[in-house]
C-alpha cells in the first residue's frame, strides 16, 4: 500500500510542533497501524532523522498504552479496536492519513504523538481503590453480589484507561473514564465503605486537573475501544448528586 | 490582608452539578413553554377567549392575593431558571475551550447521536436573543406594530401579518432552534440527574423527541395560522 501520513511532531514540552508529511511505500495491507509507524521509524533512523515517538506496550489491545487520533478519531476508524489491533487493510491505497496525539489540557504533550496521561492517575489515587484486608483470596461465596450488578461492573472494569474517552469529547471531558471506575468500585460489596467518598473526590480531581465537563453529547462511548456503555456517566452523576447534596459524604 | 474564600457547596461548583443545575433549571423552563404554547393555542377560540386569558394571568390568585402577584411571582422564578441556566451552560462552555487549548488538525468528526446535539450552545444564543425581542415585542411592547392601546389578541394578529415576514421567519426559527434543544436536553437532563437507565433509556428518548416535536408544532402553529389569514 502506498499512503501519505500528516504527523503530529513536537520535539518536547516547549515545542509549538506542526503536522509533517511523510509519503510512505510498500506497506501489507496485514501491517497493524503501529507496524506502519515502526516501518516509518526505521526509514527515519536510516535517514538520520528523529523517529516519531509513540506510545505502545502490549499491542494486544489490552493494556490502553496505545493513543493516536487517526483521520480525527481516537483509536482510527474501526469501533471498539485500539490502534494496535487497527490494521491497514481498514486504510484505501493511496489515502492520506492525519495522525495526532490526544488532545486536552489536561493530557499535555511529552513528545511527538506521546502525552502525559498522569491525571487519570491522580483521579485514581484520589479514590478508584478499596481498603480490603489482603491476604489469602477469601471464598468466593462468602460476599454475595447478584449477578446483573456483576456484570455491569465488569462492563465498566473493561476500561483500560487509554483515555480516548477524553480525546473524543468535544468538552474534553473524562466523564466515561471516571464513571466507569465509580460503577466498577462501587456496584461491588467491597466498594460500599468508600462510595460516597470515591465519587466526590474523584470528581474534584477530575476538574481540578482541567477536564471539561460532560455534556452528554456521546463521542466518548463511541470511541471507547472497550465500548464503555454512557450508563456509567448516568450512575456518576447520580451517586455525585446523592453523596453531595444528599449529605451522605462523610 | 488574606482574602477570605468563601466555599461554594460543591454542588455548584463541580461540573456535575452545573449539569443538574441546567438540568433543573431547563426542567422548569420546558413546564413553562408547556402552559405558554397552551395559552397561546386559545387564539383558535377567538378574540375574545384569547384576550380573557391574557386578563386572567394577571388576575390569578385574587382576591386572596392583589392584582398580579401570582404573575409576577412566576416571572421572577422563570428569570432565576433563565440566568441558572445560562450560568450552567456559559461556564461549562468556557471551561471546554480551556480544556483543548490545541485544536485538531483533521476535520473534526462526529460519531455520536444526531444533529440536536450539536445545536445546544449556538442554538442556546439564538434563543436567548429571540427571548430579548420576544420580551421587547409582547411584553415590554417596545417593538409591537399595534402596540400599548391595542388588545392582546390585536398584538398578536398584527405581529404576524405577512407584511412582517421577517418577525415570523425569526420566530420560526427560535421555534425551532427549541424544538432541537428539547430534543436533546430532555433526555440529557435524566442524565445529567442520574435518571436514566438502560431500562428507560429508549422511553426517555422518545418522550423528548415526542416533547420537542408536539412544543415545535404548537407554538408554530399561531404565527403560520395568522400569516396565511387563518386567525385574522
Amino acid at each position: 500500500m502506498k499512503l501519505t501520513l500528516r504527523v503530529w511532531r513536537q520535539k518536547g514540552p516547549q515545542d509549538k510542533g506542526s503536522m509533517v508529511e511523510y509519503p510512505i511505500d510498500d506497506i501489507s495491507p496485514d501491517a497493524s497501524f503501529l507496524e506502519m509507524l515502526d516501518v516509518l521509524n526505521e526509514r527515519l533512523i536510516a535517514e538520520g532523522d528523529e523517529p516519531v515517538a509513540f506510545d505502545h506496550d502490549c499491542r494486544e489491545g489490552i493494556c490502553g498504552m496505545c493513543s493516536l487520533v487517526i483521520n480525527g478519531t481516537p483509536h482510527g476508524p474501526e469501533r471498539n479496536t485500539t490502534t494496535c489491533q487497527l490494521h491497514m487493510r481498514k486504510f484505501k491505497d493511496g489515502e492520506v492519513i492525519d495522525v495526532e496525539p490526544w488532545r486536552a489540557a489536561a493530557f499535555p504533550v511529552v513528545k511527538d504523538l506521546v502525552v502525559d496521561r498522569g491525571a487519570f492517575d491522580r483521579i485514581i489515587t484520589s479514590g478508584g481503590y478499596i481498603s480490603a484486608p489482603t491476604g489469602t483470596a477469601p471464598e468466593a461465596h462468602s460476599t454475595p453480589v447478584p449477578k446483573p450488578d456483576a456484570d455491569r461492573a465488569f462492563e465498566a472494569a473493561e476500561c483500560i484507561g487509554c483515555g480516548a474517552c477524553v480525546a473524543a469529547c468535544p468538552n474534553g471531558s473524562a466523564a466515561l473514564f471516571l464513571g466507569a471506575k465509580v460503577t466498577h468500585l462501587g456496584l461491588m460489596p467491597q466498594g460500599q465503605p468508600e462510595r460516597w467518598d470515591r465519587v466526590v473526590s474523584m470528581l474534584d480531581t477530575h476538574d481540578a486537573e482541567g477536564f471539561g465537563g460532560c455534556t452528554n453529547t456521546g463521542e466518548c462511548t463511541v470511541a471507547c475501544p472497550k465500548g464503555i456503555s454512557l450508563d456509567v456517566i448516568g450512575r456518576l452523576n447520580g451517586d455525585f448528586i446523592k453523596a453531595s447534596a444528599g449529605g451522605k459524604k462523610k | 490582608m488574606r482574602a477570605v474564600a468563601i466555599a461554594k457547596p460543591a454542588i455548584y461548583r463541580s461540573t456535575v452539578g452545573k449539569k443538574a443545575v441546567m438540568a433543573v433549571s431547563g426542567g422548569v423552563l420546558v413546564l413553562f413553554l408547556i402552559g405558554h404554547m397552551v395559552g397561546n393555542l386559545k387564539i383558535f377560540y377567538g378574540a375574545e377567549d384569547f384576550d380573557h386569558y391574557a386578563h386572567w394571568l394577571r388576575t390569578m390568585g385574587e382576591p386572596a392575593v392583589p392584582y398580579r402577584t401570582l404573575l409576577t411571582l412566576l416571572e421572577v422564578g422563570l428569570v432565576v431558571a433563565v440566568v441558572a441556566h445560562m450560568w450552567s451552560a456559559t461556564s461549562l462552555a468556557l471551561r471546554a475551550r480551556r480544556a483543548r487549548p490545541v485544536k485538531y488538525a483533521s476535520r473534526k468528526k462526529s460519531h455520536a447521536q444526531g444533529y440536536a446535539t450539536h445545536t445546544m450552545r449556538y442554538g442556546g444564543v439564538i434563543i436567548a436573543l429571540f427571548i430579548v425581542w420576544h420580551l421587547l415585542d409582547m411584553t415590554f411592547l417596545v417593538v409591537n406594530p399595534a402596540g400599548r392601546e391595542a388588545t392582546p389578541y390585536e398584538r398578536v394578529v398584527q405581529g404576524f401579518a405577512p407584511e412582517n415576514w421577517y418577525v415570523t421567519l425569526f420566530y420560526v426559527v427560535a421555534v425551532i432552534m427549541v424544538g432541537l434543544h428539547l430534543a436533546h436536553g430532555t433526555w440529557s437532563a435524566f442524565n445529567s440527574l442520574g435518571l436514566r437507565t438502560p431500562r428507560n433509556n429508549r422511553t426517555l428518548r422518545g418522550v423528548a423527541f415526542a416533547l420537542a416535536g408536539v412544543v415545535t408544532l404548537g407554538f408554530l402553529a399561531v404565527p403560520f395560522a395568522v400569516t396565511f389569514g387563518l386567525v385574522s
